[in-house]
This record gives structure tokens, sequence and C-alpha cells, in this order.
């Protein structure tokens, strides 16, 4: 179990004080502190990791989190925000003597404005649901992670979320043209807006992916994109994942990007196929999905490229959608891969790292030499466009020390994406999950920078503290500190 | 003439930004020169720190240290058929500079040509970056890969920065195909209210426009790219559904015109005018070039569908900062070209509001506590 830091037993201290003050700031039964209730909100989609909050605070309007996060402020307590609690890394776990912020009543659509070709929605309202909100005269909005019918656009923001579709399309950073946040100190902040280029430094930029630790949501203006006309998939098989990532490279290297390139291996694709059903070939080493999409003479162009390509690179299989019906089952595997490891293990862990894609056969080759050392099955999914890796770690946490040897096992994978030029995760966040291997990929020098930008936003490191980086700074430290001979300043604090 | 420094390393440069006790102007090659400069400052010029580091066409990945040319990148990845789909654009001829610009330099600026609607911003395609703080500390964020969710992302913070934050010594980009080819519908419109309603309409069509522009007095424009018969299928797609007369331009005069376009074109000959580069919702455009016609003499043009305009004033003592400042409303203005005396009194940048000038300041003294790098390039001094 991964340490957080040791909760302020003066905040607890003043626990009952500080129930009775946020009542005073949030009404209509906003405020959360019966221990029962509290337990809901114990962990998100990481749930190896639990941990009651102090306080839920569920505010309804941008005054109210400004009213609350300045209380916060003036009184040292610190403040996790969470969206759906769909973090795959951890990153709405709450603290033992924090507020957990909690914005899904923060779920309406303020503004669908089409000749702009954007929405304005509340942080609380789900990925799905903007596309929902516009679909009527052909519209969506383009990110689609696995979870969107459950996850927020807030986390969306703060975790840069991608999807299958995101090789094409790009990840949220890439889709939101503005947003309204909250500081710390209380503060209403507008970062853009409608308009293409934010002004002065690029706080949206930083902001997406920031993982919590910088503001708190309150709105955000997405682009919607006009559909394309027509999407078909392909299913290829192949009997190496170095042939498969042979014909990906190609596909790329021959000017074509297609909507979405997924792989699976062996493992994965039987576990699909078992709980969908979906018709995936069962002999093959590694199977690529690839959707083109486009005007229909478009896509019967790119079909054509990408058979070529496939049988230069010896496919031993190749299917076509005909119907919109056939395409969505093709997908309908893939979509289901974690439920489906889920079905054949007691417990799996997703890992999220990425890589240069010519890497792939030398990561598979130390992964099942990884696997064969941890005693532990592991089944991949990859979008493969990307580079995006997702290991699925198979173990039982009843059995003695499952749960140790897979985290163990994780940490090796990641360690080895980061060696061969890859890094710690590409679209999950680092949360607590990674958050003691962030120095595999950066210096002290790295990391110290980008705590000062925190600093910058939160100067007492009350924000979810405990998330993205491993050892806890005082703002003061950073000053102008230069770690020199590996000597980390300050040997007196406590890191954890 | 000011002192030039031009380190040769990274620890070199770390070095003489750590140990000096006065600010530098940075700068690539110098093609770029925007906003008010500090003449008697010595030039911290990184021009060492040029040539491509990696290119790897497959997995569209490209590092190449800061000062290296744009022109020899493009011609790079030419050789590939790929491309910086930001369409980094080239002002060396409103600037009157001889190089047409470094990678760090339009990183550094922020700066994005027509393709912006369709492909994203500069900031977009960033996916690394090494620098050296204001205080002397090398720092990298990102990698060679084009998907990363590690960290704070401090390249594209560095977007946009003006050079005020870090001195850049590599970057990695994304790198993308080229179209296969390319056309321009060209439109006849009595008015920029109608033009950009058009341009609105062809943006929200699946015709997957990758440029759309207006030259009042000349023309509407829509450019489409891709392999030859998708052009053509949305190319006459889309004249069905807007349901008006359509003049077209072939793959070479479409090239030309959106050069063009993208490098300022229609502004090289006024000398003499204040440039303004304007960001604003694209219905709002129209709007808001009626309102400061009445209070200012100025000729125009719009791209990004109406998203960005650009401006060359006449005859206004304040470059008409002033007036349009005020009509911009919601979006921003930055002032790219003017006289030494105009910059030294307005402001670079959008004057921002006072919670978000605050931040902007801490994130500054973040990374350049001492106002080492370009003081005043963005926001004058307080």
């Amino acid at each position: 179990m991964i340490a957080m830091p040791l909760p302020d037993e003066a905040v607890l201290a003043r626990r009952a004080r500080i129930v009775s003050d946020l009542r005073n700031l949030v009404q209509n039964g906003g405020v959360i502190d019966a221990a029962s209730a509290l337990r809901a909100y114990e962990s998100d989609g990481l749930s190896a990791y639990r941990q009651p909050p102090m306080v839920v605070v569920l505010p309804e309007r941008t005054d109210q989190v400004s009213a609350v996060l300045r209380y916060a402020y003036d009184n040292n307590i610190k403040v996790v925000p969470r969206g759906a609690g769909t973090s795959l890394s951890g990153g709405a776990l709450p603290l033992a003597d924090g507020i957990l912020l909690g914005l899904g009543k923060f779920n309406r659509i303020i503004d669908v404005d089409f000749a702009n070709r954007c929405a304005v929605v509340q942080p609380g309202v789900t990925n799905l649901a903007i596309t929902k909100a516009v679909e009527h005269k052909g519209f969506y909005y383009a990110p689609d992670p696995s979870s969107q019918i459950a996850c927020t656009i807030g986390g969306n923001v703060a975790e840069n979320s991608g999807g299958v579709h995101c090789l094409k399309y790009g990840l949220t950073a890439n889709n939101i043209l503005g947003i309204e946040m909250v500081l710390i100190t209380g503060e209403v902040i507008r970062l853009g807006g409608k308009h293409l280029d934010s002004d002065g430094y690029d706080l949206l930029g930083v902001m997406t992916g920031s993982e919590g630790l910088l503001g708190v949501v309150t709105e955000v203006t997405v682009r919607i994109l006009q559909k394309p006309e027509t999407a078909r998939a392909m299913l290829i098989g192949f009997a190496s994942s170095e042939a498969a990532g042979q014909c990906v490279a190609d596909v790329i290297a021959g000017g074509i990007i297609p909507g979405g390139m997924e792989m699976m291996d062996r493992p994965a694709i039987h576990a699909a196929d078992d709980f969908a059903n979906c018709g995936y070939p069962r002999d093959v080493e590694a199977l690529l999905i690839v959707e083109l999409d486009g005007p229909q003479v478009e896509v019967d162009h790119l079909i054509a490229e990408l058979k070529r390509i496939a049988e230069k690179n010896n496919s031993l299989s190749l299917k076509v959608s005909a119907t919109e019906l056939e395409r969505v089952a093709f997908w309908a595997g893939r979509k289901a891969a974690f439920p489906a490891v889920g079905r054949i293990t007691p417990d799996y862990m997703c890992m999220d790292g990425t890589i240069p894609r010519k890497k792939l056969p030398e990561v598979l080759q130390g992964m099942a030499a990884l696997s064969a050392h941890y005693k532990l099955r592991v089944a991949n999914v990859f979008h493969a466009g990307d580079g995006n890796l997702h290991p699925l770690i198979m173990f039982d946490a009843n059995q003695d020390d499952e749960f140790a040897r897979a985290e163990a096992f994780g940490a090796d994978i990641l360690r080895l994406c980061v060696k061969v030029g890859g890094v710690l995760t590409g679209e999950h966040g680092i949360g607590v999950e990674k958050r003691d291997l962030m120095g595999e990929m950066f210096t002290e020098d790295d990391l110290a920078q980008q705590q000062r930008l925190k600093c910058a936003f939160d100067d007492k490191s009350l924000l979810n503290p405990g998330k993205v980086f491993p050892t806890l700074h005082r703002c003061a430290e950073l000053g102008r500190v230069i770690v020199r001979n590996g000597q980390l300043p300050h040997a007196e604090l406590p890191r954890f | 003439m000011s002192k030039i420094l031009a380190p040769k390393t990274e620890p070199e440069l770390a070095e003489m930004i750590r140990d000096s006790a006065v600010s530098f102007t940075v700068e690539g090659s110098g093609s770029k020169p925007l906003g008010h400069r500090q003449n008697e400052l010595p030039k911290l010029s990184l021009r060492n720190f040029a040539g491509v580091e990696v290119y790897e066409p497959e997995e569209l990945i490209l590092e190449a240290k800061a000062a290296t040319s744009l022109s020899e990148i493009e011609k790079l990845l030419q050789q590939r058929q790929q491309m910086l789909a930001f369409e980094p654009p080239d002002y060396s001829s409103v600037y009157g500079s001889i190089s047409s610009g470094t990678l760090g330099g339009v990183m550094a600026c922020g700066f994005s040509g027509p393709r912006r609607i369709k492909a994203g911003a500069a900031r977009d395609h960033i996916l690394g970056i090494t620098a050296v703080t204001g205080a002397g500390v090398k720092f990298k964020s990102g990698a060679r890969v084009v998907k990363n969710v590690t960290g704070y992302d401090l390249s594209k913070l560095f977007v946009g920065s003006h050079g005020t934050l870090a001195a850049a010594t590599s970057i990695i980009v994304k790198v993308l195909p080229k179209p296969e080819t390319e056309e321009t519908l060209l439109f006849k419109q009595n008015d920029d209210a109608s033009a950009i309603a058009l341009l609105s309409l062809a943006m929200q069509s699946s015709a997957e426009v990758s440029g759309a522009a207006h030259v009042p007095g000349e023309g509407t424009y829509v450019r489409l790219e891709g392999i030859a018969p998708s052009v053509a299928y949305r190319r006459d797609a889309l004249v069905k559904a807007l349901g008006l007369d359509a003049g077209l331009l072939g793959e070479h005069d479409s090239r030309k015109l959106w050069q063009g376009l993208k490098n300022l074109g229609p502004f090289h000959a006024m000398t003499d005018a204040h440039l303004w580069r304007i960001s604003v919702a694209p219905s709002e455009a129209a709007r808001m070039t009626a309102k400061l016609s009445e209070t200012i003499s100025f000729k125009h043009y719009y791209d990004w569908a109406g998203g960005l305009v650009w401006l060359a004033v006449f005859d206004a003592d304040d470059a008409g900062a002033f007036a349009i400042r005020r009509a911009v409303g919601q979006g921003h203005s930055t002032l790219m070209r003017s006289t030494a005396e105009v910059l030294a009194r307005v402001e670079t940048c959008h004057p921002q509001a006072p919670a978000l000038a605050t931040l902007t300041a801490r994130v500054k003294l973040a990374f350049d506590p001492e106002h080492r790098l370009n003081p005043g390039r963005m926001y004058r001094p307080n």
C-alpha cells in the first residue's frame, strides 16, 4: 500500500467545527459527514486503494466552490476534487483529513453553439452526454475514453483523457477551448473561451492533465466536430506481434492516419472473444482492429490500401465490416476487454505506459519474462497507432502476496517502458498509482520545476497532495534551490 | 549594437543565465522581433543549438535543436511526404528579416497557420522540450511519443511564452502525413458578415475544411485537402449544400493562395502599418471589425473561419490599441508590429483580468524569479 501524507491532527480535532462551517457555505444536504455515507467516496476506479474522506462537499454553483476553497485555504485543510470517480490511477483517492469536493451536481449543458462549433458545459456532465446533446445536428465530442458513459468532462480535463480515436482526433487537451476554474484561494479565473487561442501563457494546456493539483474546473468549453459520413472497421490477424507492429508502422509511413488502430495479444483476444462472442480469429498471436472514417470514396480507397499493406506483412486473416452493426460488433470485444479479463481472474491491474511503437516486440518479450518471474499472467491491449500500451496483470488479492507481486510487476513494466524511451502514462494519469515511479522518468530538477509551477497555483500545497509527486516540498524550499551532486535539500522533511 | 552571447552547450547556457547580473533578450534567428525590446540588453542567441536530432516518420515524431530552421525541417519532412500540420507561418516579409524562422521561435510565439482549424495549433503538436529556466536550471518535459500525460505539460506552457519563462534548447514535435492534394473553392460575398456565415456553414459540414479565409474585396476561400477522389467528392457535396456559385483553384493556385494568407501576404506592401493579430469567437469577428471601423482606419482579413483577424492599422498614435482592446470582448489581441515608441507604452499581449494577471505573474516567477529572460516582452513590468 502506497503511503499518503500523514493526517493533520489539528485539522481532525476541529472536524465538527469544519463540518458545521461548511454547512453554512453549501446548503441543501451538500455536506456529508456520516461515516456510512463517506464510505461511498472511499475510492475511485483504482479500488485497491481506499480511504474515507474527513467530509464530502457537493457544491452546485461556482460561488460555493470558491467559498469552500477559500475556507480550506484559510484553515489549512486539504481538498481532493472528484468527478465521477472513474480514475484508474487513484487521482480522486480521498485523504483522511481532507475535504472531498464532488462536482457531480455541476451537470448542466449551458450552451450549444453550432456556429462556433463548440459547447459550454459544466464539469459534472458525462463525456457521452456532450455527444448526445449535439448529435441531432450530426456533431459529436471526439475524445472517447472507454468509461465515457460514466466519466465526466471535468475529470477528462484533469486527466487529459484519450480514447481509441485520439490518434486522429486528439486527446482532451486538443479538444477543449476554454475553462472556468477556481484557485485554492477562491479566485475564479477564465482561460480561453470560444476563440481558438487562449491568451498569455497556455495555462489551459497546463491545467489539462494536472490531476486536480492546480485548481478546480467549474465550466468547460469543448470543440464539437461533424461526424464522418461513414466508418468501417477491419479485423486483421497476424502470426506475431512483430508482423502486426510492422503493419501499423507501414500504414502510418504510408500516410494513413486511421480513426482508430488497436492491437490485442492472444490472451486478450481469447478473453474478449469468450466474453463478447465477437468472432475474433482465435489462432493468431496478434489482432489489429483498424477503423477508417470519412467519405465513402475515401474509406473504400483506404481499405484497399490497408489490405495491400496487411498482405505485404503476411496477415493470416482479414475481415472488413459490411454493415454498421458489424462494425460495432468488431469493437465490442475490444471495448469489453477489461471486463472480459476480469471474468477470467479474480482481480486485475491495468497499466498504461506509452512506448515508441517500434519497441513493441522488445517490450512484449520483456513482459513475458516478467510474467514468468512474478508467476502472474498478463494480457495486452494496445492503442497501436499512438504506442499506448495497456497490460492487464491478472492476480488474486486473496492469495498471500499476489497483490504485492502484481504491483511490483506493474512497476517493472513501466520501468521497461521508460527504458525504451517511453513514458509512465499515456492517458490514465500518475495519481497515487505511479507516483513513486516519477523519478524513473524525471530528474530532481525536472520534478522541482513542475513543483514550482504547482506552487504558483497552490502555495500551501492543499490541492490533492500525495498525488503525482513522489516527494512533498514546501513551496518556500523550492525558491531558488538547486540540487547539487544529487543531494536533496531539506533532508529532514518527511518523504513518502 | 548590443552584446551577443551565443552559448554552445546546455551547461554553458545554464551557467550564463545563472551567473548573470543582467537580463537578456533571447533569440533564435531573430526573425520575429515582436514586442517591446530593451536594446541595451545583451542578446542571448540560441543559434548554436541547431540541427535535427531524430526523425522517425513511422513514429510520427521529430526532435530538433531549438534554433533549427523551419525550412530545413520542412525540407526533411517533405522527403517522406510529411509535414508540421499546424502550418507554421513565416512572417519574415513583414519584419524585413532574413531568416524565415526556427522551430523554437515559432513555438515560443505559438503561431499557427490556416490549417489550425482542422489540425490544431502549434501547442497541439509539441510533445516535449528541453530548456533552461530564467534561474539557470535545465529541465525536460515530455518524450518522443505522441501520447503522454506524465506530469504537467511544461512543453505547452513554453508555447506562446515568447521566451519569458525558459530558453529552449531542444524540441520534440508530432509530424503528420502531408495531404496528397488540395483545392480551394472561391466564393464572392458582398460583406464580411455573410462571408463569415458562409465559412461557418462550411465548417459545420462534413467536408473536413482545412482552410477558411475571407479577404474583403477579394474573395471567400475554403480549402479541402486529402486524396484526390475524396477532395472531389467533398467539394461537390459542399457546393451543393451551400447552394452558391463557386470558383475553383486547382492544386498549384490553392497552394500559392494559402502560402500568401499564412505569411501575411495581404500586408506585405503596407510597410508602415501597425499590425495586429486578434483571436475572437468566429461568429463575433465581423461585428468586431464593423465596430472598429467607426473609430480607426485599417485594412483587414480573416482566417480560421473568422477566428483569427489580421489588422493593418494606419494613422493612430497608439496603433489603435485603445479601440481594439475595447472591441475584442472575450477574445484577445497581440500587437505584432509597431514603432519602438508605441511598443514601449502599449502592451504586446492583451491585458488580463486581475486574478489571471496575478497568476500569470506567479507562473513567470516560478520559472524566471529575477526577470532574466525577455523582460517586458509580453506584459510591461509593474
